[in-house]
């Protein structure tokens, strides 16, 4: 990744919610094409962090970098010029229940005049398709569906207008082992065959080993250690080892009274 | 252990010496809450600026206008319609009263086509609608907030002061003109109903005396005023929603919120209206 400009680079970002200091000085690049997972404990500030890139939260310091271009306090029009590159997986799915489930996969094309209302049922029957749900979903609205289908639909929504760079909000949460499996597949297809740029976030390390050519790990405000898919197990950080084989005793304490 | 009354340790800790920060500066609360004020009423202005400046600039979801405008305007007929007509009535039948004192009869047509068209039908129109639509809009904005639809809405190309305000403002002002014109007629139609059919007036009479009464300027403050309630009632179910935090509960009070402030600015800009266009 030396000599050319990573697609995403944070510099000691901080973030703080009143007195809580979430992110604490996160430095994390991704590079052109790159599958980078996060992972950490519940509350470390993951979804925080993807927010903070998305301009959905800004950040009290540091610096935010997509494409070489400082993303940080700039207008409103860039804004919305640099989002068009992101698509997003919200970990509540975050899907528009007024509207029906077509609608929503294909609002972004939509938005972009990318499509025509008259062809965008069938592009969504298409983009459903890739997350294994049947055309027949297309008209029901997003209350009407289970947690894991709202999941999918909100994949749909993320990939639909293939953007250059796709946030994944923990995609397998909620789903059965199988259908994770199909989800991780899609995700490693997206990265390596149509070349997009993805930040995920996940507490499943069977799809982060799938699914990440690196992973990081956020704990206390920092990314603590960051390093290939393949040399996870053999870290040598033990909170890292503490997390992946999910033990209760460690480095890591729980505030958990018993 | 030492014997120590409670009035003893009033007297010799008088209240204002135990709390030593409200001695040291006891303007400090009320500084808090003067900061607190400017602070809201600042992002409030804030707010209805970038609102107003997505009115004019493309794209327009004349999708969502439409609908706005039919939730607003069409389903609103109802409770404006009894709101009025019960106005009406009780206007004519009040004054009645109040006139038969001075042998005055004859003014209850005046006194009602005045009433509506200048006050009570704007005014009832505009309450009643800011329950309803204010309520609705800062339910749905605070919805779409806590469960980070708006957010999804950035992420998808869309603004959302554009998407989602805008047109609000846009069928809010457009329609409470309307649904006020609708007040009117029915109120003073209201008015005739009883007039007519109990107080015993004769019918082609009232109805000359009220067309006589009728002015376009009286009708047309009414109009501008259901314009500027329009905006007040969306502006707000609006703000509020949008600005909610915090799940459910945050999106009760937001609607509370959205519903009290929109009634107050109602009853204190048609003060302020009524002031700028009679008191000549
Ligand atoms: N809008 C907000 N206002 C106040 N605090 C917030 C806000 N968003 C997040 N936080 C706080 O920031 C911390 C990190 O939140 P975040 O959602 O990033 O956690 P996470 O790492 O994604 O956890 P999980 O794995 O459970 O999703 C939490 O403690 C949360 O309380
Ligand atoms: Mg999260």
């Amino acid at each position: 990744m030396t000599g050319t400009t990573p697609k995403i680079k944070l510099r000691n970002v901080h973030k703080a919610f009143g007195e809580k200091v979430v992110l604490d000085g996160v430095d994390l690049d991704v590079g052109v094409g790159e599958s980078v997972v996060i992972i950490g404990g519940s509350g470390t500030g993951k979804s925080v962090t993807l927010k903070c890139i998305l301009g959905l939260l800004h950040p009290d310091q540091g610096s935010v970098e997509v494409d070489g271009e400082s993303v940080v306090g700039i207008s409103q029009r860039r804004r919305d010029r640099i989002n068009r590159k992101f698509g997003m997986l919200f970990q509540g799915a975050a899907l528009f229940d007024s509207l029906p489930v077509w609608e929503n996969v294909t609002f972004g094309l939509l938005a972009e005049k990318r499509c025509t209302r008259s062809d965008a049922e069938e592009i969504a029957v298409i983009k459903l398709g890739m997350v294994g749900l049947g055309p027949d979903v297309a008209h029901l609205y997003p209350a009407e569906l289970s947690g894991g289908m709202q999941k999918r639909v909100g994949l749909a929504r993320a990939i639909a207008s293939d953007p250059e760079i796709i946030f994944f909000d923990e995609p397998t949460t909620g789903l059965d082992p199988i259908m994770a499996d199909v989800i991780n597949d899609l995700i490693v297809k997206i990265t390596r065959e149509v070349g997009a740029t993805a930040l995920s976030i996940t507490h499943d390390m069977v799809s982060a080993k799938k699914i990440a050519h690196r992973i990081a790990m956020l704990y206390d405000g920092k990314i603590i250690w960051a390093g290939r898919t393949e040399s996870i197990d053999g870290s040598g950080n033990e909170y890292v080892d503490q997390f992946i084989n999910g033990r209760a005793e460690g480095p890591i304490k729980m505030a958990v009274r018993a | 252990m030492r014997f120590s009354p409670a009035w003893a340790r009033v007297i010799s800790a008088p209240m204002w010496a135990r709390r030593s920060e409200t001695v040291i500066n006891p303007f400090q609360p009320i500084g808090r809450v003067f900061l607190a004020f400017l602070g809201a009423t600042g992002r409030l202005a804030s707010f209805s600026f970038s609102a107003f400046s997505h009115c004019f600039r493309p794209p327009f979801y004349f999708r969502t206008i439409f609908s706005e405008m039919i939730e607003i305007g069409y389903y609103s007929l109802p409770v404006v319609g009894l709101t009025a007509v019960f106005a009406g009535m009780v206007l004519a039948l009040q004054s009645y009263t109040g006139f038969a004192r001075f042998s005055a009869e004859g003014a209850v047509a005046n006194v009602v086509v005045l009433s509506i068209t200048r006050e009570l039908g704007p005014v009832l129109a505009g309450l009643m609608v800011a329950g309803r639509i204010g309520a609705s809009m800062a339910a749905e904005i605070g919805t779409m907030r806590v469960t980070e639809q708006i957010d999804a809405l950035t992420t998808l190309s869309t603004n959302p002061m554009k998407y989602l305000v805008a047109p609000r403002l846009i069928a809010g002002l457009l329609m409470f003109p309307l649904l006020v014109l609708v007040a009117d007629v029915i109120g003073v139609f209201g008015g005739y109903m009883v007039a007519v059919h109990k107080l015993g007036f004769n019918a082609a009479n009232y109805l000359q005396r009220t067309w006589d009464f009728l002015r376009a300027e009286d009708v047309n403050s009414g109009l501008v005023k259901a314009a500027v309630f329009g905006i007040i009632v969306t502006l707000m179910g609006c703000y509020h929603g949008y600005n909610s935090k915090g799940g459910a509960e945050g999106v009760g009070a937001a609607t509370t919120n959205a519903v009290v402030s929109s009634c107050i600015l109602i009853l204190s800009f048609d003060y302020v209206l009524t002031e700028m266009f009679f008191s000549k």
